[in-house]
Formats: C-alpha cells, sequence, structure tokens
C-alpha cells in the first residue's frame, strides 16, 4: 500500500493519467501530494493495466507531471462514523471544520452505500405535518419519503426547507430521537449561514450534522458531499435508531459539477451535455430514502434544486421527478403576486400521500379534498384567460366564482406568514371554507356524503 | 468453470479481457476474485469485453476470469411464483437472508430453492413418446396455479423412466428420456433457458379476445387483446405505474410477471405488500400466488437492468408454454433503454440519436416481438402480453424511446401531464391513444358484453371529440354563445370525462369494473343525451336542462352503484324519463 509513485502522465481538467502503477483497483482512492506540501484526494474512474485514471477532487491547479506524488489507500470512499457527529459541522469530502476537535469515530462506511433490498424496506406511511397548508393538505410529506422542492434562482426555497425544519413534527412532540444533516453542494456563505442561524434559533443546532462544500469550495469535491451526508445519515437512523431529515441543496451544482468531470473524460453526452448516467447516478443517492423492516429509524430527503431557466423539463429536475416521490414545485409568478410559500400545486405531487392521510392518520376527507382543490384550481387558469379575453364582466356567474375561488386559494390557504403553523385539521377546515366559495354541483371529486356531512348549503 | 483470461481494463460495468480469447459470444462468465457474474458483449481479436452484472468496485486488473461454456440463463421450474428476484433472477428474499437489509455484491445463492420438496403428480408413462413441451408433471406450485413441468425445447424421444408420484425437489430426475440418438436424459422439475433467446412455439395467431384489465379507458375504449402488445408512455408523475399496478391487480391474466426495471424500491415493496394482502376475485386467493416480481430497482447495477427485460420475458414464455395467459408489467422500458445506452456510451460506440445506440429500435422490436398469443408444442394455447411504461426525457413524446416503442405495439395510452395536473387519473389522453385491437375484438365484445357495446364505443369517442373542437372555441369566447345543440355535446363530454374515464384506483368500488357495468355506464349516457336532445328540439334551453341534478347523479354512478348490483341501472333510467317529462310539462 505504501508504495508512493513520484510524477504523473497527463493532467487534463479534473482528470490526471497515471502509467506504471501495481495493483490499482477500480474505485479505489488515492492520495496526492503535491510540492511536499499541499494534499489533495482522487478517485480512480478507469483502470487499464498499469494505467489509471484518476479524477482529482479538488483543483488541479498547482499540480505539474513532475511536482505529484500519488499513493493508493486501497479502498474506496469511506466516511468514518461516530455518534457525535450530530451537532459538528465538517467540510464537503467529511473533514470536521468546527474548530471542536477530532471525533471519536467507532467505524467507517464506503460512501456509496449497497442498495437496500426491496424486501427489506418497510413501506412508508407515517404522517409528518409541516404547518404549511399546501403541503401538509396537498402534497402531504411522509417519514422516509424523498421529497425534493423544485426552485428557481431567487425563489424563497431556503425560507421554505427552513419553516419545515422548524415546524415539522420530526419527532420532537413524541420524543422521538431525530436529528438533521445538512449537505450544502456550491452554495452560498450565506445561504449556509441561514441555515446554521435557523437550526440554532429553533434550538435544534445540537440535533444537526452539516456537511459544507461551499459555491468557492472545488468543485469536483462536491460530487462526494451529498454521499457522505446520506452515509452519515444512514449510520444514524438505522445504527442509532434515530429519525433523519437530510436536507440536500442545491443538487443542481451536484449535476454541473457531474457533467464537468463527464466532459472532460470526453464521453458522449445524452441531453444538455449531461452524461447518459445522470439518472443511475441520482438514483443511487435518492434511493437512499427510506425505513428498513424492523429497525426504528428512518431517512427522509428533502432535496432541493435550481431549475435552470424555471425549467422543469430541464434533465435536472426531470430526472429528479422519475426518482423522487413527488415533488414540491415553487413558482415565480406566484412569488411576484408576494404569495409565500409560492408553491404551484398543479404540477406538485406526494406519491406517498395516499398512505399516510385519511381517517387513521389526517381526517376522513383529506383524500377528496385534495383532489377536489387539484381539480378546482385547475379551472381558475381557465376562467382567468377567459376573463383575460372577453373581460370579467362577462363571465359566467360560476366562471367569476372560479376567480374568486383562485384569489381565496392563493392568498389565505398556500399563502402564509413565515412563522404560520397551522395544524391538519385548521388546514382542512380552511379548505372547506375555500371550496364554499363554488356552487355544490361543481364538487364532484367529494362524494355524497362527504359533502352532506362538511358542505352547509346555506353559507 | 476455467479461466480464460485475466482482466485487463475496468471502466464501471464494463471489463475488458486482453487479447484473442476462447471465450463465447454472450456466455455467463464470472469475473475477478470475487466471481462476479458477467457476460461477454463483444470479441475481438485484440480483446473480449465483458458486462459485469454488479458492482466493479475494488476489482484490479490482472484478475481472473472464469468461463461457464454457456449463455447467460434463468432456471425455470416451481418456486418462480409468489417470489421476487433481482435482474438476473438471483431471489432477494434469500439474498436478504444472508446479508440483511443491503444487497451486497457477490451473494452466491441458488436461483431457485433446491432443498424444497414439491408434490409431483408424474403425467406421463414409460414407453410414450415425447418432444419439447410435453408436460410431464403437474406441480401445485401454489394455491392459484398448477405448475406443468415440461420437456425442455430441443428434446425429443422416447420415455424409459418415470418416478411414483410422491415429494421432489428441482433437482431430482423425474423421467428419463432415451432420446433419437440412443442417449438417455434425465428431466427434472426444472430447466435452464438462455435469456436472450425466445422459447420456441408452433404457431402464432392473433387473438380476439381481450385482456380484460377493469379499467374503463382500457376495456371500453383502447382494449389490448391477450397477447397484444401496449406502451403507456407520460412524464413523472402522470401514472404510468399506478396504471400497471392497477392491471397487474385486476386483469383476468392468469400470471402477472411484473419487471420493475430502474424504477423505486418503494414501490416493489409496495407491490410486495398490497399484493400479498389483496384477493384475486378469480381464485380467491392472494394475488402474490399469481404474480413473480424482477426488482432491478434505479440503484442496482445497471448492467443487470438491461437483463432484467430478458430474465422477466423467459419467466413468462415459460408459463405461455404451460397454457397459461400471461402478462408482462415493465416499468420503466425506458430505463432499459437507458442501461443501453450507458453500456454502449462505455464502449464508444457510434451514437445515433441522443446518445441512444443505433440498434435501440431493433432491441425494442425483439422485446415487443416476444408477446402473443401461441400455440404450444404440447396443444395448449398460452399468451403473452406486453405492457410497457415509457418516461420520456421531459415528457415530450418525440424522443426515439417513445418514437421507436410506438412503431412496434399495438395499443398507446398516452398519458397527459395536464389531466394528471387536474387529478384526472388514469389520464390517458383520449384523442392521442388508440388501440389497433378494436377491430379484432369487436365480435368478441358483441357476444360476451352487449351487441351494441361497439357502437356505443364509437358514439362515446366522437362525442369526446366533438367536445375537444367545442372546447378550443369557448376558450376564446366563453359557452354562452354556442347553440344549446353544442352546449349539450359540451355537458355529456363533460359526464363523460368526470363518470366514465375518471376512475379512482383509491375507491373500493371504482378501482375496478367489470365489463358489464362499463357498458351500461355507456348506454345510461348515450340514453341521457338522447333525452337531453329531444328536449332542446322541442326548444328547451340547455340552461334550463342544467338546472336539474340528473348530470351530477349520472356522475356519481361509478361510486352509488356497486359492481353487483347492476339492476340498479333501471331506476336511473327512470330518473332520466321523470326528468324529461318534469322539463317538458313545466316548460311545454
Ligand atoms: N388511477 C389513479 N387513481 C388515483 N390516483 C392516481 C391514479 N393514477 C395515478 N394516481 C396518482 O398519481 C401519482 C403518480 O402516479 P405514478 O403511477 O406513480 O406516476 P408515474 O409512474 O407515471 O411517475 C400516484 O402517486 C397517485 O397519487
Ligand atoms: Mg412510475
Amino acid at each position: 500500500m505504501s508504495i508512493e509513485y513520484l510524477g504523473l502522465d497527463s493532467i487534463n481538467g479534473p482528470l490526471v493519467v497515471l502509467e506504471g502503477v501495481q495493483d490499482a483497483a477500480y474505485d479505489e482512492i488515492v492520495e496526492f501530494s503535491v510540492q511536499r506540501t499541499e494534499q489533495k484526494l482522487g478517485r480512480i474512474i478507469e483502470v487499464y493495466e498499469d494505467k489509471a485514471i484518476i479524477q482529482v477532487f479538488e483543483d488541479t491547479t498547482n499540480m505539474s507531471l513532475e511536482n505529484t506524488h500519488t499513493k493508493l489507500t486501497g479502498h474506496s470512499m469511506e466516511l468514518p462514523l461516530a455518534p457525535e457527529m450530530l451537532g459538528r459541522t465538517f467540510d464537503g469530502i467529511g473533514r470536521p471544520i468546527d474548530g471542536l476537535g477530532e471525533l471519536n469515530y467507532i467505524s467507517k462506511r464506503d460512501i456509496n452505500g449497497d442498495p437496500l433490498n426491496p424486501v427489506r424496506r418497510e413501506f412508508p406511511r407515517n404522517f409528518i405535518q409541516t404547518g404549511l397548508s399546501a403541503i401538509d393538505a396537498l402534497t402531504t410529506l411522509i417519514r422516509g419519503q424523498k421529497l425534493p422542492i423544485f426552485s428557481g434562482n431567487g425563489l424563497p426555497h431556503d425560507k421554505l426547507a427552513a419553516q419545515i425544519v422548524r415546524q415539522a413534527n420530526l419527532g420532537k412532540e413524541n420524543n422521538e430521537d431525530f436529528g438533521i444533516v445538512f449537505a450544502a453542494m456550491g452554495v452560498k456563505h450565506d445561504v449556509a449561514d441561514f441555515f446554521r442561524r435557523t437550526f440554532e434559533e429553533s434550538g435544534v443546532i445540537d440535533h444537526v450534522t452539516m456537511f459544507l462544500n461551499l459555491a468557492d469550495d472545488p468543485v469536483v469535491e462536491r460530487l462526494i458531499t451529498p454521499k457522505v451526508a446520506l452515509t452519515a445519515a444512514e449510520f444514524l437512523a438505522y445504527d442509532l435508531g434515530k429519525h433523519i431529515l437530510v436536507i440536500l441543496t442545491d443538487m443542481t451544482s451536484y449535476c454541473e459539477a457531474l457533467r464537468e468531470v463527464s466532459s472532460s473524460k470526453q464521453e458522449i453526452p445524452s441531453r444538455k451535455g449531461y452524461p447518459g448516467y445522470l439518472y443511475s447516478d441520482l438514483a443511487s443517492m435518492y434511493e437512499r430514502a427510506g425505513i428498513v423492516d424492523g429497525k426504528p429509524g428512518s431517512v427522509t430527503q428533502i432535496p432541493i434544486l435550481t431549475m435552470p431557466n424555471d425549467d422543469i423539463t430541464h434533465p435536472i429536475p426531470d430526472l429528479t421527478g422519475y426518482i423522487t416521490e413527488g415533488q414540491i414545485v415553487l413558482d415565480r409568478t406566484l412569488a411576484g403576486k408576494s404569495v409565500y410559500p409560492p408553491i404551484n400545486i398543479l404540477p406538485s405531487l406526494s406519491r406517498l400521500m395516499k398512505g399516510g392521510i385519511g381517517e387513521k392518520y389526517t381526517r376522513e376527507d383529506h383524500q377528496a379534498v385534495a383532489d377536489q382543490l387539484f381539480a378546482s384550481y385547475s379551472k381558475v387558469n381557465d376562467a382567468r384567460s377567459l376573463a383575460s379575453v372577453i373581460g370579467e364582466d362577462e363571465l359566467s356567474d360560476t366562471d367569476k366564482r372560479y376567480l374568486s375561488f383562485g384569489e381565496k386559494m392563493e392568498n389565505t390557504f398556500i399563502g402564509q406568514e413565515i412563522d404560520e403553523n397551522r395544524t391538519i385539521i385548521e388546514t382542512l377546515d380552511l379548505a372547506w371554507d375555500m371550496l364554499h366559495i363554488l356552487p355544490r354541483e361543481e364538487l364532484n371529486r367529494i362524494d355524497t356524503k362527504l359533502l352532506d356531512k362538511y358542505f352547509d348549503e346555506d353559507r | 468453470m476455467k479461466q480464460l483470461g485475466t482482466i485487463y481494463g475496468i471502466n464501471g460495468p464494463i471489463v475488458y479481457v486482453k487479447g484473442r480469447t476462447l471465450f463465447q459470444m454472450s456466455e455467463k462468465v464470472f469475473v475477478g476474485k470475487e466471481k462476479l457474474i458477467g457476460e461477454v458483449i463483444s470479441l475481438d481479436n485484440d480483446r473480449t469485453t465483458i458486462q459485469v452484472y454488479e458492482e466493479t468496485s475494488g476489482m484490479k486488473p490482472g484478475e481472473p476470469v472464469y468461463s461457464t461454456g454457456s449463455p447467460v440463463s434463468v432456471m425455470l421450474g416451481p418456486g418462480i411464483l409468489n417470489n421476487i428476484f433481482d435482474g438476473i433472477e438471483r431471489p432477494l428474499k434469500k439474498i436478504a437472508e444472508i446479508s440483511g437489509e443491503y444487497i451486497h455484491r457477490g451473494a452466491d445463492v441458488k436461483l431457485l430453492d433446491t432443498e424444497k420438496k414439491w408434490p409431483v403428480h408424474v403425467m406421463v408413462e414409460v414407453g410414450q413418446e415425447v418432444i419439447g413441451g410435453t408436460i410431464i408433471a403437474e406441480v401445485p406450485e401454489t394455491k392459484t396455479i398448477l405448475h406443468k413441468s415440461m420437456i425442455p425445447p430441443n428434446i425429443e424421444g422416447r420415455v424409459v423412466e418415470v418416478v411414483e408420484d410422491g415429494e421432489y425437489n428441482i433437482t431430482e430426475p423425474i423421467v428419463k428420456v432415451k432420446q433419437l440418438d440412443e442417449s438417455i436424459v434425465e428431466i427434472k422439475l426444472a430447466q435452464e433457458w438462455p435469456i436472450r433467446n425466445p422459447r420456441p412455439t408452433r404457431s402464432r395467431f392473433e387473438s380476439s379476445i381481450p385482456l380484460v384489465t377493469g379499467q374503463r379507458v382500457v376495456d371500453s375504449l383502447f382494449p389490448i387483446a391477450k397477447g397484444g402488445t401496449a406502451a403507456i408512455p407520460g412524464g413523472f408523475g402522470t401514472g404510468k405505474t399506478m396504471m400497471q399496478h392497477q392491471i397487474a391487480k385486476y386483469s383476468d391474466a392468469d400470471i402477472i410477471i411484473y419487471i420493475g426495471c430502474g424504477e423505486r424500491g418503494n414501490e416493489m415493496t409496495e407491490v410486495l405488500e398490497d399484493f400479498s394482502e389483496l384477493i384475486d376475485p378469480k381464485s380467491g386467493n392472494s394475488l402474490m400466488e399469481r404474480t413473480s416480481l424482477i426488482a432491478n430497482t434505479s440503484n442496482m447495477p445497471v448492467a443487470a437492468r438491461e437483463a432484467s427485460i430478458y430474465t422477466g420475458t423467459t419467466l413468462a414464455e415459460y408459463y405461455r408454454d404451460m397454457g397459461y395467459d400471461v402478462a408482462i408489467m415493465a416499468d420503466s422500458t425506458s430505463r432499459w433503454a437507458e442501461a443501453l445506452r450507458e453500456l454502449s456510451g462505455r464502449l464508444e460506440e457510434m451514437p445515433a440519436e441522443e446518445g441512444f445506440p443505433a440498434y435501440l429500435a431493433s432491441r425494442i422490436a425483439t422485446f415487443y416481438e416476444r408477446a402473443g398469443l401461441m400455440q404450444n408444442f404440447n396443444d395448449t394455447e398460452g399468451s403473452v402480453s406486453i405492457i410497457g411504461a415509457v418516461s420520456p426525457q421531459g415528457g415530450d413524446f418525440s424522443e426515439p424511446v417513445t418514437q421507436n416503442t410506438k412503431r412496434f405495439v399495438r395499443c398507446f395510452w398516452g398519458l397527459d401531464k395536464a389531466l394528471a395536473h387536474e387529478r384526472h387519473y388514469p389520464a390517458v389522453n383520449w384523442l392521442d391513444s388508440y388501440s389497433e385491437y378494436v377491430g379484432d375484438l369487436a365480435a368478441w365484445y358483441r357476444d360476451n358484453v352487449s351487441p351494441d357495446f361497439v357502437d356505443n364505443r364509437r358514439q362515446i369517442v366522437e362525442i369526446l371529440h366533438q367536445e375537444s373542437s367545442l372546447m378550443d372555441v369557448v376558450k376564446l369566447i366563453g359557452s354562452d354563445v354556442l347553440p344549446d345543440d353544442q352546449k349539450l355535446t359540451i355537458e355529456i363530454g363533460r359526464v363523460i370525462r368526470l363518470g366514465f374515464l375518471q376512475q379512482n384506483a383509491f375507491h373500493p368500488e371504482d378501482t375496478s369494473v367489470p365489463l358489464l357495468k362499463q357498458e351500461k355506464m355507456m348506454e345510461i349516457i348515450l340514453y341521457l343525451r338522447k333525452r337531453c336532445k329531444s328536449l332542446i328540439s322541442h326548444g328547451m334551453p340547455m340552461s334550463l336542462l342544467k338546472r336539474e341534478d340528473i348530470f351530477t347523479k349520472i356522475i356519481a354512478i361509478k361510486y352509488d352503484v356497486p359492481n353487483d348490483k347492476l339492476e340498479m341501472f333501471d331506476q336511473y333510467k327512470k330518473d332520466i324519463d321523470k326528468f324529461y317529462t318534469k322539463i317538458m310539462d313545466k316548460n311545454a
């Protein structure tokens, strides 16, 4: 293991080639020492006989064909693990940076993880109340779910994620052990600070592990950060039995780093220059959410991504949506109307919602009310565009009612204060208030029994 | 197992062996010290290329590669049903017993349980001539399915020895056959078959029987035949998986092979949990008793994803050979195509469209060609129907996988984002979707459901098309200016969309609906239209008609009329008549 090779055979962007190596393994981690002063890490991404192609996690500036010593480590990328990781801050590849010293590591694990066996998963069914009506009523968050926020530059996704962290019943009420793993990929310092302040102010900072690869940190290192974070999350969840909420932000920066490495390898791109394996690569992280049958903990993921050009068909949101269990989509038009949180409910979805709502978990009318709100809100846009053509006054009475339903929905149901924490019952009652704006015969998603119970004709 | 080479290079799931080797094309090989399973995918003078079905991390040049002499195959025998396998038929429950909640590579497991003793009833006698396909024994594989062990294809001869009825495992010989060349072969309950070769049949014929799914938009509007092919393209969240689950649960196939190809782990867990609890109305047993799952979830190795489609299809063909109607759900064929693309990219092949290899179309064609209604060599008839989900990039149907799939399937159930957004499920777009089986199945519907079925269906489709063109106008000028007969078309279109096409998978009554109820629903909607037309021709304005609650009532039939109380439709007809007379009397 301890052989050191002096010099490199080529350097090209984040990739270097080393010839004449012995015993190099695919996916092995190597250590570089540049000028005997600067240490860097890399990973073998292709190997041919005695030639290794290595992806360097840090910047390759300063590296020359002569000044670099390379050492094989004999293993793939591993993260050392300790229970006291909660409350600590690490860099993007898992080294402590909070000045609180080394940890008492009790184990270490390959950061790539192994796939969970579907026969050992437990299907997630526990409702997490976030206190946000648009989410609780329409895109319900379930413990063990992976539910991303699709956002755009300048939209309040950080505020929203912070509000979820503050308000969600992660286990605080039930005295269940919980924790938050926060991974930043290429975000600005102020964003990381904002999250840290939020965790401090809501008194959970001792339960938070942060992994920070900030905007000025090496780009390729970003490829490691979410994997390190998820390895820590799995350890905390399945070894220590905690309910872990993982926030990954910004997945777009992660994907861009992946594209950069791919293009320097001269791989054949699929769409927009992204490699054909972007789907599998993202899946290998998102699929690490879940619950293991017979174990107490869980891993819930809220990845955040900014859609380039607000385009939901861009490969990053597109492939994410194909893997995650729904998505919460933020919308610039709503934000422009000062609606906070500006959640566009129509493209938003929670695929696990059906198992975690209803009489047993929330209230009997939940699914029907949600279906009705989606259906009715989708008609608001038709009414609005018709109004813009023929004028509001010319609209039929029903269409006029749809207009005011839409206003109310956006301003008082989706929209709420940044510290407003509604119970699910309050949310559902509020929904019925709005539905009373519409004539009863328009409510065709709700069956007669529920309408008789909750819809008061005389109101 | 013989070492035929050493590893020269490793690039993800692709491993190279240097030089001219003795490996065969498509041969199954064991790669490296950990003996990971792989397949030879190309042979050149100077190197052999292998795709490895497991994670290659940690593998080094210089490690051995062993030959097996046979192509990548699956084991066919009792134990396939009520079970879940990975992409190359390794049993996931057994893997969990060995390695816990995570799937570690290199797990050494038998594909089918070799210990379990099955009750065997022998079906052949000494002296009997047998050919490939002859049923030699019956085994109650699950509560629902009687397994029929067959002479493997390519074997022909006379039975020289049989065992007594009794309990046997899949490795024990059941009969011995003297072949034409005098050699004796032992036939067991299980046989191997290479996944990339279709199992032979005597002949293929056109199907005139529908695969009844209980889903109205399928059965009534765009039906699929037993032995037919269908594609479900749709962006994320439009309902592809739900639709496949619904068909797997409620269709009248004998056996379901569900291939989770590059999709979510939780969805496989859900199928396992749900199907074990749900009762199959036909047999009274749990649905898992007729189901086998193949799971290569999106985080499992990509080479095995490419294989999973063939593994599933081979299992399906095996049960077809016994005379069963088998339906394959493949979710999603796009992930399979992307696995092809990824492997092709690593091989630095010349890409065609969007990075996909030029052979994409021919691979898709070969897959769907394995569907069909067949006459088997043992004179039974069996079918394989294939229903493949397609996940177009960006939800755009013009991309290569959707387009090439469209060329080779005969049903196209296009899912629509806008419909999904307003939670109109199943979000099958009734304007873009089609079934080429409508004509082939017409006689069956006439004889088995109602003489009027085909005509009612046609009228429903026509109204929907008219409604759609009218809605384009309404969007511009509002509905007030339309003449009353057009307003009626819009109203009836609405009744069809909400009351008939929308079907709630979570509602106990609505989740699956028998054909006769589907027919009666179409009839009653058309009857309502007829009476309204008559009112309008008597000068009654649509606004007056709409004030009555009859439309709402008809829409609610799906919930209010239980599937076994179809006599209630008579009352609805009377209600329509009452509505008619009321309007006439009041306003005449
Ligand atoms: N027939 C249906 N009835 C009720 N809800 C449905 C139906 N089809 C789809 N859905 C809803 O849509 C969501 C997404 O469906 P899914 O099949 O997972 O989409 P896809 O596989 O196309 O991404 C489901 O979680 C469910 O909430
Ligand atoms: Mg799906």
